[in-house]
């Protein structure tokens, strides 16, 4: 038995930990009890958590082929081995989230998003084929236009086991990115923004969710993987480091409410701002900021936090975000860091992003927070919304039967006799 | 960097850890152990990942009378072998079966001295190499919970001990891994303390700066050097009575 918990270290739950290092250690543990397969342990909450038994997929971390962008990889690998190995050769993920400590079967399961979303889509856009272990032991290798295939995309693990995949890669030039960042005022213009920098390959802001003179200020960041040409004399094409962790000392949690936080948000505008335009700066910091620190999910303190992610219709989205604000000012939680990003359309039938905005911000795991994220999730149903099951920890079941393709994946799951074998802490609890 | 480094016990956890931290360096692997075909999807990985040569050998660690000629048979004698091999069996079993024991002290001693035997006399004859022992803190000092798993690597850090006293004039030299715990099936199901217990990858990462260095003697956390002091210098009246 181990004690285990999210990335949001919230909540915490002791599970009986299986380590498969091979396809027939993961036979034996399907056969063996009800599970849930677990990855590096990125998502947030208990979507990779069961009491019973939880599978660790992280000894099945081998790559088999690559050939011409396209790889055979375990569900174990992560991705940023996948970039450690092939960014030198010209390669990077066509889709990839905050972390690159997240690994192909999480990124899957979750059918991840990035900064791209709005012309790439998810994560399912670069995958050809997914083998996943079934209830009875049996191995399925599934593809674009099957069923199965569309419900594991976002199925977060209760499809089945992911044992391997086939992805491509996207072809790079070099392993910079040109960054173009713009200093907002308000939600009315990052939104404006947004519009106007559809066909910027990368977009994301940074949003003041807290209340003071520069709540709805924002940054947009735009960016593009930099040319040969775009690059200074001195800077080689393909210039992998590896830059040191830095490890969190200790937990600050009171840097994460009232003053202190309204101020660091917008001390942080104000830098920003002063930066602003163009640079071309490295693939690490561009795309993981956060995975410099080794452990930032520790500075909340030994009670952890949660994450709250919704997606709203753009047509409700201006509103929707700007009552999510307020209540947000109102409560005086706040956010460090809330990201705003801008998604394309919706291409699978249980992922999570649709047409329209998404809005992340993580908040200490207290009663305060929590009755906080009850108000925004009835803002987001009011304004035809939905939440992403990865950051989720916490999510009441009626709300997330809110969302009508609950009902219709907890029937599948039913159906192909699914719901016995794979479940987890989250499934039960929303019922899904 | 196109030295090819041969990894004996090849399909162990640490032992792919530590393949690994070569491939990365660009050197060619060869990979040995029992059924040669489970260590098929490593050399893929090996080899994808890393762009490196990979070979597979069939090796028996306890079938001492084949070693000669596994060492014969390699396509190039390495320029670092690494023997990962043992196994801790469980104490209880070896004090209730002797031939239990017999086993465990076979596959932590002998086999593992008789293959570097043959590889350091290889070595010696060109006049250059490393070894590398993984051998445990369990045989610093014997004790009650696994002294016949610490009695075989005991036995396996004084050979190695011993073989770098023999080949230090010969331009060979050998290195003598103790790595406490570590994440791997080995452990699994016991829980250790965290700050004594070190991934594979650190391992990996550690041997090859030891190789590199010349290190003769390493403990992956250097906090080991420090606990095992202090268990050795326990005089034996208190520490029979101690449960460590």
């Amino acid at each position: 038995m181990r004690m285990l918990s999210g990335w949001g270290r919230f909540p915490k739950v002791e599970c009986r930990v299986i380590r498969a290092r091979n396809q027939e250690d993961v036979r034996q543990a399907v056969l063996e009890a009800p599970l849930i397969a677990r990855g590096n342990g990125r998502a947030y909450g208990d979507a990779a958590l069961n009491p019973g038994l939880t599978l660790d997929m992280t000894g099945m971390d081998r790559m088999r082929s690559f050939e011409n962008g396209v790889l055979v990889a375990e569900a174990g690998v992560l991705l940023g081995d996948i970039i450690q190995a092939f960014l030198p050769r010209g390669w990077f993920p066509m889709v990839t989230p905050g972390t690159k400590l997240v690994s192909l079967g999480g990124a899957i399961a979750a059918d991840v998003h990035g900064k791209n979303h709005h012309i790439d889509g998810s994560f399912r856009s670069c995958v050809d084929w997914i083998d996943l272990m079934g209830p009875d032991g049996t191995v399925t290798r599934t593809k674009p236009g099957e069923a199965l295939f569309d419900w594991t995309l976002g199925g977060m693990g209760l499809t089945g086991v992911i044992l391997r995949a086939q992805i491509r890669l996207r072809r790079v030039e070099t392993s910079w990115i040109v960054q173009e960042s713009e200093a907002l005022t308000s939600l009315t213009d990052t939104i404006a923004a947004f519009e106007g920098a559809m066909d910027a390959p990368y977009s994301v802001a940074w949003i003041n969710c807290s209340a003071g003179k520069t709540h709805g200020h924002s940054i947009l960041l735009k960016g593009r993987h930099a040319l040969p040409h775009d690059l200074p004399m001195d800077r080689t094409e393909f210039d992998l480091g590896r830059p040191g962790k830095t490890p969190v000392p200790f937990g600050l949690p009171f840097l994460f409410k009232g003053t202190a936080l309204r101020t660091i948000n917008s001390l942080y505008w104000r830098l920003q701002r002063r930066k602003a335009g163009r640079a071309v700066v490295d693939w690490d910091s561009y795309f993981y900021p956060l995975d410099g620190l080794a452990n930032w999910n520790k500075l909340y303190g030994r009670h952890g936090f949660v994450q709250f992610q919704c997606a709203l219709p753009r047509d409700t989205a201006e509103a929707g975000l700007a009552e999510i604000m307020e209540a947000i000012a109102a409560s005086d939680q706040g956010s460090v860091l809330s990201v705003l990003k801008r998604f394309g359309s919706q291409s699978g039938p249980f992922s999570f992003p649709m047409e329209g905005y998404t809005l992340a911000m993580d908040f200490p795991a207290n009663k305060r927070s929590l009755a906080l994220m009850e108000r925004l999730d009835t803002i987001t149903l009011a304004h035809n919304g939905r939440f992403y099951l990865a950051k989720d920890a916490r999510m009441p079941k009626a709300v997330a039967q809110a969302d009508p393709r609950a009902a219709d994946f907890a029937e599948m799951r039913k159906q192909a006799g699914l719901a016995e074998r794979f479940t987890s802490v989250q499934s039960r609890r929303l019922g899904l | 960097m196109s030295r090819p480094i041969l990894i004996l016990g090849a399909a162990s956890d640490m032992a792919r850890a530590v393949a690994r931290s070569f491939a990365a360096e660009g050197h060619p692997i060869q990979l040995a152990a029992r059924n040669v075909s489970r260590l098929d999807e490593d050399a893929s990985d090996l080899r994808t990942r890393f762009g490196v040569e990979v070979t597979v050998h069939e090796f028996d660690a306890l079938a001492t009378d084949s070693h000669k000629a596994f060492v014969e048979a390699l396509p190039t004698l390495p320029a670092v072998a690494v023997c990962a091999v043992g196994t801790m069996g469980t104490q209880a079993e070896s004090e209730a079966d002797p031939l239990a024991a017999a086993q465990v002290m076979r596959a932590n001693f002998e086999g593992p001295a008789s293959i570097l035997a043959h590889l350091a006399n290889a070595m010696e004859a060109r006049g250059a190499g490393t070894l590398v022992g993984i051998s445990s803190v369990a045989g610093d000092r014997g004790r009650a919970s696994n002294y016949v798993y610490g009695s075989a690597k005991a036995g396996f850090t004084a050979f190695l001990s011993g073989l770098r006293n023999r080949l230090a004039k010969k331009g060979v030299h050998v290195v003598t891994v103790l790595p406490g715990f570590v994440n791997t099936a080995m452990l699994e199901g016991i829980s250790t303390p965290a700050p004594l217990t070190a991934e594979p990858e650190e391992v990996g990462a550690a041997i090859v700066k030891a190789v590199k260095r010349n290190t003769n003697v390493i403990y992956t956390r250097p906090i080991w050097r420090i606990v095992m002091a202090v268990i050795r210098n326990i005089p034996e009246p208190v520490f029979k009575k101690t449960s460590i």
